[in-house]
């Protein structure tokens, strides 16, 4: 398992705007680069981000060789309801990960 | 041919050769292209924010912002960011929609070289926005090991 990095507020007022910063540990290989032995070495890279609130898609991003090294992905929500954010990443060599994190809507 | 003048034409040669494997202006907006369906592209409401000068191109900043109330009658549906001379004109496609309540996005992008990089916003009616930035590189990314 990745190790990732998940910064959003626990808990915030109805219809605020809130921000989610997220960061997980993964090389991100482009597969345009040469290894020690001269040849290309295979791209291994995380192809897509999903978002989503109580089993809603708020927000998905498609990635590609062009990011960096340990993915930085900065997006907003509207708090709507007090639920449940579960976070998604997949990627080359069947890479998935999930990581949920609860939100309390006052 | 004497053996200065093959010297010379050989330097000239590996001078000129072009660097293998980059995108170029034109993929770039082959790419744009594909993604705004041939739409026309109209200059405003995008903000791309990042540095002018870079001094490592593996780990580059940016965000960017669109100018839109995100209602379900009138938001972003998706922010594309195109490069030029990386080897992929791709970095990222994000989809939007009015419960992500500011249409912003920001991320961390690898730069092979100086270039300009352009940022496209799909609107909820149909319309394309987009801004562009040059940004310099003192050292490169995603070539060499």
């Amino acid at each position: 398992m990745a190790r990732v990095l998940l910064n959003l507020p626990r808990s915030a007022a109805k219809g605020a705007v809130i921000e989610i910063r997220t960061l997980i540990m993964h090389p991100m290989e482009s597969g345009f680069r040469p290894g020690m032995n001269g040849t290309i070495l295979a791209r291994d890279i995380i192809t897509r981000f999903t978002c989503e609130y109580d089993g809603e898609v708020v927000f998905q991003a498609e990635l590609s060789s062009a990011i960096a090294a340990n993915p930085f992905i900065s997006f907003t929500t509207v708090a709507t309801a007090s639920g449940t954010l579960s976070f998604t990443w997949e990627g080359d060599n069947d890479f998935r990960q999930t990581e949920t994190r609860s939100l309390t809507v006052t | 041919m004497n053996r200065r003048e093959f010297a010379a034409g050989a330097l000239l040669a590996l001078a000129l050769r072009p660097v293998p494997g980059l995108a170029t202006p034109e993929d770039q907006a082959a790419a744009i292209r594909a993604f705004t369906g041939g739409k026309p592209l109209r200059e405003g409401r995008v903000e791309l924010d990042i540095p002018p000068l870079v001094e490592n191109g593996n780990v580059v900043p940016l965000k960017v912002t669109v100018q839109s109330p995100m209602t379900a009658a009138n938001h972003v549906t998706a922010i594309a960011l195109f490069n030029e001379k990386n080897p992929q004109p791709q970095v990222v496609t994000a989809q939007f929609g009015p419960r992500a309540g500011r249409a912003e996005l920001a991320t961390h992008m690898r730069l092979a070289t100086s270039q300009f990089i352009t940022a496209v916003a799909a609107m909820s009616d149909g319309s394309f926005w987009s801004t562009r930035q040059e940004v310099i590189v003192t050292l490169a990314a995603c070539l060499e090991s």
